[in-house]
């Protein structure tokens, strides 16, 4: 038997966007504001400052956590504009996939350059 | 046979293209919103991380990574870029201020739109002005 009233959008994934795209949007905010106190309290950025501030491991890890936060908001965002314009099927997949291989691509790197060199 | 009939759908308007509508300001700004998002992932992502990586290797990387940048079309870059993020970071702001309810008026989005708009501008030629 059929229901009548049952809910037809029960995935929600809309309403995970959007929360998703708010909490990284504030985690990058945050992020942004510890990159200019610091910047302040080394007076200015040059090599010596620089090294100093990524030898720290919490700064590494708050770094990791921006990144992560940039490149899953990045994909939240890109999809939705893949979404509104590219309108072929096919076209729109082979652009989604392309964007995902390079957001995983760009956290990789983002490991190298934290904990590859050193 | 009546109760059988689906309801009638109408086409819904959208009406997503850029070159025959005209925006408000509101509008406008969200626009940027999307094409500076977009701009920040095509080249800022990368550029971040190639400038975070060369300014960790050793100091002659970083005076080469510092070489590079000066380069006049380098500044030119970074200054786009510069741009591109405060206006998100502004406009992505006021997105969250408006999803708690505040601003959410007629009035008061028209001025907070012109108030991202300006702000960033200002903080680019800021940039600017530190660039050259």
């Amino acid at each position: 038997m059929v229901t009548p009233n049952r809910i037809v959008v029960g995935a929600h994934y809309g309403w995970r966007d959007w929360l998703l795209q708010r909490v990284t949007a504030v985690a990058m905010v945050l992020y942004t504001l510890l990159i200019l106190a610091l910047a302040l309290w080394h007076g200015g950025l040059d090599y010596a400052a620089w090294k100093a501030i990524f030898a720290g491991e919490a700064f590494r890890i708050a770094t990791f956590v921006f990144m992560a936060s940039l490149l899953w908001h990045a994909w939240v965002g890109v999809r939705n504009i893949a979404m509104d314009y590219v309108k072929p099927v096919w076209l729109r997949l082979t652009v989604q996939v392309a964007v995902i291989g390079l957001l995983v691509g760009y956290a990789g790197w983002t490991i190298q350059v934290l904990w590859g060199g050193t | 046979m009546a109760a059988l009939e689906r309801p009638v759908v109408r086409p819904r308007p959208v009406y997503l293209n850029l070159f025959a509508i005209r925006l408000p300001l509101p509008g406008f700004v969200s626009f940027l919103h999307r094409a500076t998002g977009a701009l920040l992932f095509v080249a800022g992502i990368p550029l971040l991380l190639w400038w975070v990586q060369r300014g960790l290797a050793s100091p002659d990387a970083w005076n080469a990574m510092r070489g590079a940048l000066a380069h006049p079309f380098a500044k030119l870059v970074l200054l786009v870029l510069a741009w591109a993020y405060f206006h998100h970071f502004l406009a992505g702001i006021r997105h969250l201020l408006l999803d708690l309810h505040v601003g959410v008026d007629l009035p008061s989005a028209r001025r907070s739109s012109a108030l991202v708009l300006v702000l960033a501008l200002v903080l680019a030629l800021a940039v600017a002005v530190v660039l050259w």
